[in-house]
C-alpha cells in the first residue's frame, strides 16, 4: 500500500495556463476578475502590476460571471486596467527533495530566502495535501523524551502526536519551544529526524533566535525553515503552514524521517483567515472569526501522525498566544478541541519566576496512557502523574484558602499540601533551560515531592509503589528493560 | 406485472439521470441550472470524476449542491448528474466490523484503491458485492408474510446474526425462497407476491433514504437500563435502552473516553460510533483496541457487534452532516431485526456546525451565533429517533442516542447545548475542574441529570436484591449536603468545621474518591458489573454511617479516617471485579470489628476520665 501521494497521477486539476489582462475590483486582499471562462475552483493564480512583480493568488469562488481571487502578497498598487492575472490550472503546490529542502531557509510561500536555488528536481505536491485514511493510522504510542519533567512526567509527548503550547504574550514559549527542539533529539542515532519551522507572522528576532538555537544544537542542516515575518504580508500566512506540512508529510512518508513540525504563531494565523473573511463580508461566528475556523484549524492540525506502512512520523508543535491569557477565546479553544491535549503556561508561574512556567492542571496529553508504564517509561509512572495532579489540584485551593486566612489558621494537612505546592513548583516545574531531566530523574524527583504529603492522602497510587519507589528512594529503581526514548 | 429489484422506495423508480450545468463553485457549495432536472435531497454526482453530492436548495431556477467531496478544480459549465434517489444507504450483511465515512464509501476499500491518504471520486458500492455470506431461511414458500418479518438470517459476525427482513410496504405471500446456502448480495433470495399481484424480488440487502426514518409499530417506554459499567452512570444518572444522553463538555473533559467505554461496555447487541468531525487517532484507537477487548457477555471481540462511521474533522464539511444520518439509518436497520443498539456521536456539535457553514454559504438568515434558524428542528429529529420499539416484525428492538456536546469555551449557555438539553432525558455534564484534577470520569453529579432513575428502578432491585434507589438517594444527599459545606470551607478551611460536619466532608470524598471515580485505563477498574457498583456503594455507605456512631461517641473524625480498613476501602475497585459478594461481606465486618474497636477504647477512656474525676 506505498502508493505516493503525488497530487500528478490522482489530481483533477491540469490544464495549460490562461491570462486575462485587467482587474475589475480590489477589496482588501480579494480581487475580483470578471468573464472568465474555464477556471476551476481552488487553482493558483499568480496576479502581475504594473510594478512588474508577480504575486501569488487562489481562487475563492468562481461562477459564471466572475473569479473570486485572494491575493497573498497584499493588492496594494494592484491597478485595475494594467495588471496580468495568469490562472495556471493546477492548484497551490510546491517541489519537495529532501536534500533541496533540509538546511534550507524559504519565505512564507515556499519562495527560497538562503541564496540557494529554487527547489525543482522534486515532486510537486499538493499544498493542501489529503486526508489520511483513518485505516491507514497507526496510533502513536512511542515516548518522546522531551528532559522536561512537567511535560515527560505529566503530560508526555509521543511520536505523531499534535501538542501545542498555549502561550499568553511576554511569556516563554520559543524558549520552551526551542529547548524541546535541542533535547528531543535522537537518543539512539540510527533513525533519520528533522525539524520543520513554520513561521506565521514572528518578529525576526524571534526567527533569528530560532534559527541560531538551531545552529548551536548542530541540527540546522536538518531543519527546513518557513518564515513569514511580522512585517510580510498578512494573508501569506495561510499558506505558510501548509507548506511546511506538506515538506514534512514528504520527508515522514516518502523519506522515512521523524519529523517534528514548529508552527508559531497560530494565532497570526487565524487572524489573518479572519481578515480574508471579513473581506468576503462572511457572517461571522464568535469574536468575528469565521464559522469554519474549526475545519481550517484541522486541516492544518490532522496532518499530524503516523502510518502503518511507513517508517516516518510527524510530531506537531503549534504555538499560540492566547489573546488576554484567556483559554476560552475562539483560538485557544477550538485548537483545544482538535490537537491531542495542550501545554498550557501561565503568567503567574512566570511572575513567580518558575521556568518553563507550565501550570500542568490545564495542560494535558491525550496520548500519554498509551505512550507510558512498564516497557515504555516506568510502571509507577501512570498512577504517579495522576497522583501528582490531585495533590497539586488540592494545593492550589489550600493556596487560595491561604490567601484568606492566612497560612497559619490551616489544617495539619493543608500545611503540608502547602509545603507540597511550593517544593513542585519550585523543584520539579522549575529546571534550567539547559537542564535535560532523564524520565527517570524526573519520576524519582516526582516521588520525593508526593512523600511530603501524609501517607494516607496518596490515594491514587498502591501501597506496593509507595514502598518500592517512595520510600526506596528510587535510587535502584532504574533497573530494567525500558525502551529507549525515541527522537521526534 | 412490475417488479422490484431491493423493495426500497429509492428502488421503485427507474433510475432517470438529469443533467444541469454549474455555474458557481464556492467551497463545498455549488449552484446548477436548471434546477427543474431534479428534485429536492437527490443525489447527483458532479463533472466526470462523478463526485458525490446532494440537492439541497431548489430556487428561482438554480440548484443549490453540497458535495461530499473536495471540489477543487470544479469549474463552472462542468456537468451534474441526478441520480433520481435520495441519498441513501446499503443495508445488509457486511456493516458491522467495518469503518466508514460519511457517506458510507468503506475505509478499508478505500485504502485498497488509493493508498493511505483519501482521494475524490467515485468508488464501487457500500457493501462487498463478491461475498459470499451463508443464507439460512426461516420462513418457507407459501407463508403470509407482513413487513418487517424475519425471512431468514445470515450469521454476519459470530456474535451477530444479521436477520432478512420483509420490505416495510410489502405484504403478501412468500413464492419462493432460496435454501439454505452461499449467496452474495446480487443474488435473489426470495420472492414475494402482494395482496395487488406484484412480485418483490428480495436480495439480501435493500437501500434506504438517509433522511427518512424506518418505520415501527410502536413506541415503547423504556425500562431497561442500559448497563455502561460506569459507575456514575449506572447508578447516579442511569441511561435507559432506547433513552437519549448528551455529554456536554469543553474540550479534553472526557466525551470521548466516556463514548469508547460505553462503545466497549454498554450492554448492547449492536454499537455504532460515529466519529463526527473528531480525530483520525480516535477512530484509529477503536480500530486497534477493539478486535482485542472481549465483549463482557459474550466473549467475543467488541468489533464483531461494532460499525464504525468516520468523517474526521480534515474530511469533508458536508459529508459531516451527512454521517449522523448515516449512522441513524444503520441503527435503526438493526433495531428492526430486534436488537438493542446504541449509537455514539462525537460530536453532534461538528455536526451543528457543518450546518452552519453549509447555512452560510447559502447566505441564509443566520439565528443565534450564525447557527441556521432550523439548528433546533434538526437536533430534535435526530433525538426522536431514538426509542424502544415493538418493530414492524413484532420483535422488541431500540436504538439508545448517546451525543457528545463540544460547547464553545466549555459554556453550556451556547445554542447546541441548550438545545439539546431540551431533547434528551440523561445530561451527564462534564467538568474541567474535575477533569483537571483528574478526577475522572469528570462528571459533575450536581448538574447532571436523568429522567430513568425511577424507571430502572425495579429492574435494580431484581438484579442486586436490595434497596438500590433508598442507597442511591443516601449517596447522592451526603453529596448535596457536601456541596454546601464546600462553600463554607472554601472561605475558612476544613478546620474551621465541627466535627459533625467534617463527616459530611470525608463522607463525600469516600463516595467521590472511591466510588464515583473510575479509570478507564485500569485493567479492573473500567468496567464495574451492576453487582461490583452495589456493592462497592452499600460497603462505603456502610462505614459512613459507622462515622455517626464514631461522632456521636465524640471520638475525634481522623482517628475513623487513619482506620487501616479506610485504604481497603480506596483499593477495593482496582481489586474486586463483583461476581463474588464475599470480599465486601468481609470488608464490612472488618469496618465494624475496627469500629467497635476505636469506640470500646473511647468509652472505656471517658469511663476513666470520669473515675479519675471522681476521685
Ligand atoms: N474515564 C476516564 N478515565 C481516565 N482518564 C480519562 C477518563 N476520561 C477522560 N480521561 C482523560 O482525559 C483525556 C481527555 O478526554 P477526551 O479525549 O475524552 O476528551 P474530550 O472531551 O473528548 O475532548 P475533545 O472535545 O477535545 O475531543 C483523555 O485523554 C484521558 O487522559
Ligand atoms: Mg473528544
Amino acid at each position: 500500500m506505498k502508493n505516493s501521494q503525488d497530487t500528478n497521477k490522482l489530481d483533477h486539476m491540469s490544464r495549460p495556463p490562461i491570462e486575462y489582462m485587467g482587474i475589475d475590483s480590489v477589496n482588501g486582499p480579494l480581487i475580483i476578475v470578471k468573464d472568465v471562462r474555464d477556471v476551476g475552483f481552488g487553482e493558483r493564480v499568480e496576479v502581475t502590476g504594473p510594478d512588474g512583480a508577480p504575486r501569488q493568488g487562489r481562487v475563492l469562488s468562481i461562477s459564471e460571471e466572475a473569479a473570486v481571487i485572494e491575493v497573498f502578497q497584499g493588492t496594494s498598487g494592484l491597478n485595475q486596467p494594467d495588471s496580468r492575472v495568469r490562472f495556471t490550472g493546477r492548484p497551490f503546490e510546491i517541489i519537495v527533495s529532501r536534500d533541496e529542502v533540509l538546511g534550507r531557509i524559504f519565505g512564507g510561500l515556499g519562495q527560497p530566502i538562503d541564496g540557494g536555488p529554487a527547489p525543482f528536481k522534486g515532486e510537486r505536491r499538493n499544498i493542501n495535501g489529503y486526508p489520511i485514511n483513518p485505516v491507514a493510522r497507526a496510533y502513536p504510542r512511542d515516548f518522546i523524551q522531551t528532559g522536561i519533567s512537567a511535560i515527560d512526567g505529566m503530560n508526555t509527548l509521543v511520536r505523531g502526536q499534535k501538542l501545542p503550547i498555549f502561550s499568553g504574550s511576554g511569556l516563554p514559549h520559543n524558549d520552551l519551544a526551542a529547548q524541546i527542539v535541542r533535547q528531543a533529539r535522537l537518543l539512539t542515532d540510527q533513525e533519520g529526524f528533522a525539524i520543520v519551522f513554520g513561521a506565521m507572522g514572528v518578529r525576526h528576532d524571534e526567527a533569528e533566535g530560532f534559527r541560531r538555537s538551531f545552529e548551536e544544537s548542530g541540527v540546522l542542516k536538518n531543519v527546513s525553515m518557513f518564515l513569514n515575518l511580522a512585517d510580510d504580508s498578512t494573508v501569506e500566512r495561510l499558506i505558510t503552514p501548509r507548506i511546511a506540512l506538506t515538506v514534512a508529510e514528504f520527508l515522514a512518508f516518502e523519506e522515512g524521517m521523524h519529523v517534528l513540525v514548529i508552527l508559531t504563531d497560530m494565532t497570526n494565523y487565524c487572524e489573518a483567515l479572519r481578515e480574508v473573511a471579513t473581506s468576503k463580508g462572511e457572517v461571522p461566528s464568535r469574536k468575528g472569526y469565521p464559522g469554519y475556523l474549526y475545519s481550517d484549524l484541522a486541516s492544518i492540525y490532522e496532518r499530524a501522525g503516523r502510518l502503518t506502512d511507513r517508517t516516518g512520523s510527524v510530531t506537531q508543535i503549534p504555538i499560540l498566544t492566547m489573546p488576554d491569557d484567556d483559554i476560552t477565546h475562539p483560538i485557544p479553544d477550538l485548537t483545544g478541541y482538535i490537537t491531542e491535549g495542550q501545554i498550557v503556561l501561565e503568567r503567574a508561574l512566570f511572575q513567580k519566576g518558575v521556568y518553563p512556567p507550565i501550570n500542568v492542571l490545564p495542560s494535558l496529553s491525550r496520548l500519554m496512557s498509551d505512550g507510558i508504564g512498564e516497557g515504555r517509561t516506568r510502571e509507577d509512572h501512570r498512577d504517579l502523574s495522576s497522583q501528582l495532579y490531585a495533590a497539586y489540584a488540592r494545593a492550589r485551593q489550600v493556596q487560595r484558602l491561604a490567601s484568606i486566612i492566612g497560612e497559619e489558621d490551616l489544617s495539619v494537612t493543608d500545611k503540608r499540601y502547602l509545603s507540597f505546592a511550593r517544593a513542585f513548583e519550585n523543584r520539579f516545574l522549575s529546571q534550567k533551560s539547559n537542564e535535560d531531566r532523564s524520565i527517570f530523574d524526573t519520576l524519582d524527583l516526582g516521588w520525593e515531592l508526593i512523600m511530603l504529603l501524609p501517607e494516607q492522602e496518596l490515594t491514587r497510587v498502591r501501597k506496593e509503589e509507595i514502598e518500592k519507589y517512595g520510600k526506596g528512594n528510587g535510587k535502584n529503581s532504574n533497573a530494567g528493560n525500558q525502551e529507549q526514548p525515541a527522537s521526534p | 406485472m412490475k417488479t422490484d429489484e431491493s423493495g426500497t422506495p429509492g428502488g421503485k423508480s427507474k433510475k432517470r439521470e438529469g443533467i444541469a450545468r454549474i455555474v458557481l463553485v464556492s467551497g463545498p457549495v455549488v449552484k446548477a441550472v436548471p434546477a427543474e432536472k431534479f428534485s429536492m435531497n437527490e443525489m447527483v454526482e458532479v463533472g466526470e470524476e462523478r463526485l458525490a453530492g446532494e440537492v439541497i436548495g431548489l430556487e428561482k431556477g438554480i440548484a443549490t449542491i453540497q458535495v461530499y467531496e473536495d471540489t477543487t478544480g470544479i469549474q463552472p459549465g462542468t456537468p451534474i448528474f441526478g441520480q433520481g434517489l435520495p441519498l441513501f444507504v446499503e443495508l445488509g450483511p457486511g456493516l458491522v466490523g467495518e469503518i466508514f465515512d460519511g457517506i458510507q464509501r468503506p475505509l478499508k476499500v478505500l485504502r485498497e484503491r488509493w493508498g493511505d491518504f483519501i482521494h475524490r471520486g467515485k468508488i464501487g458500492t457500500a457493501l462487498p458485492r463478491e461475498k459470499v455470506w451463508s443464507f439460512e431461511p426461516i420462513l418457507k414458500a407459501g407463508d403470509d408474510v407482513s413487513p418487517g418479518q424475519r425471512l431468514g438470517k445470515v450469521p454476519e459476525s459470530k456474535g451477530v446474526d444479521h436477520f432478512i427482513l420483509v420490505p416495510v410496504e410489502v405484504k403478501g405471500r412468500l413464492k419462493w425462497i432460496a435454501n439454505g446456502g452461499s449467496y452474495t448480495l446480487d443474488d435473489v433470495i426470495a420472492e414475494i407476491e402482494s395482496h395487488q399481484g406484484q412480485t418483490y424480488r428480495i436480495k439480501l440487502y435493500h437501500r434506504w433514504p438517509v433522511r427518512k426514518l424506518r418505520p415501527y409499530k410502536e413506541r415503547l417506554m423504556p425500562s431497561e437500563p442500559l448497563i455502561t459499567g460506569q459507575r456514575v452512570i449506572d447508578t447516579f444518572f442511569p441511561l435507559a435502552k432506547g433513552g437519549t444522553a448528551a455529554i456536554p463538555g469543553g474540550f479534553g473533559t472526557g466525551k470521548t473516553v466516556t463514548q469508547h467505554q460505553l462503545s466497549k461496555w454498554a450492554d448492547a447487541d449492536i454499537i455504532v460510533y460515529i466519529g463526527c468531525g473528531e480525530r483520525g487517532n480516535e477512530m484509529t484507537g477503536v480500530l486497534v483496541d477493539f478486535p482485542q477487548l472481549l465483549d463482557p457477555r459474550t466473549q467475543r471481540p467488541l468489533i464483531e457487534r461494532t460499525i464504525l462511521i468516520a468523517n474526521t474533522s480534515d474530511m469533508p464539511v458536508a459529508a459531516r452532516e451527512a454521517s449522523i444520518y448515516t449512522g441513524i439509518t444503520i441503527a435503526e436497520y438493526y433495531r428492526d431485526m430486534g436488537y438493542d443498539v446504541a449509537l455514539m456521536a462525537d460530536s453532534t456539535s461538528r455536526w451543528a456546525e457543518a450546518l452552519r457553514e453549509i447555512s452560510g454559504r447559502l447566505e441564509e438568515m443566520p439565528a443565534e451565533e450564525g447557527f441556521p434558524a432550523y439548528l433546533a428542528s434538526r437536533l430534535a429529529a435526530f433525538y426522536e429517533r431514538g426509542g424502544q420499539v415493538t418493530t414492524l416484525g413484532d420483535h422488541r428492538g431500540s436504538v439508545t442516542l448517546i451525543g457528545a456536546v463540544s460547547p464553545p469555551g466549555g459554556d453550556f449557555s451556547e445554542p447546541v447545548t441548550m438545545h439539546t438539553k431540551r431533547f434528551v432525558q440523561c445530561f451527564w455534564a462534564l467538568d474541567k475542574e474535575l477533569a483537571s484534577a483528574r478526577y475522572f470520569p469528570a462528571i459533575n453529579y450536581l448538574q447532571s441529570y436523568s429522567a430513568y432513575v425511577s424507571r430502572v428502578e425495579q429492574w435494580w432491585g431484581k438484579r442486586v436484591g436490595g434497596e438500590w434507589k433508598g442507597l442511591r438517594s443516601e449517596a447522592m444527599e451526603i453529596l448535596q449536603e457536601d456541596a454546601k459545606l464546600q462553600n463554607i470551607v472554601k472561605l475558612l478551611g476544613e478546620e474551621a468545621l465541627p466535627d459533625d460536619q467534617k463527616r459530611i466532608i470525608e463522607s463525600a470524598r469516600l463516595i467521590k474518591d472511591d466510588f464515583l471515580q473510575q479509570s478507564a485505563f485500569d485493567p479492573i477498574d473500567t468496567y464495574a458489573n451492576p453487582e461490583k457498583q452495589y456493592l462497592m456503594l452499600e460497603t462505603i455507605m456502610h462505614f459512613i454511617r459507622r462515622l455517626k456512631d464514631i461522632i456521636e461517641a465524640r471520638v475525634p473524625l481522623y482517628k475513623a479516617m487513619e482506620l487501616p480498613v479506610v485504604s481497603e476501602i480506596h483499593r477495593m475497585k482496582f481489586v474486586y471485579k463483583g461476581d463474588d459478594p464475599g470480599p465486601f461481606k468481609d470488608l464490612e465486618s472488618r469496618i465494624d470489628q475496627e469500629i467497635e474497636k476505636i469506640l470500646k477504647k473511647q468509652a472505656s477512656k471517658s469511663y476513666t476520665t470520669f473515675t479519675t474525676g471522681a476521685a
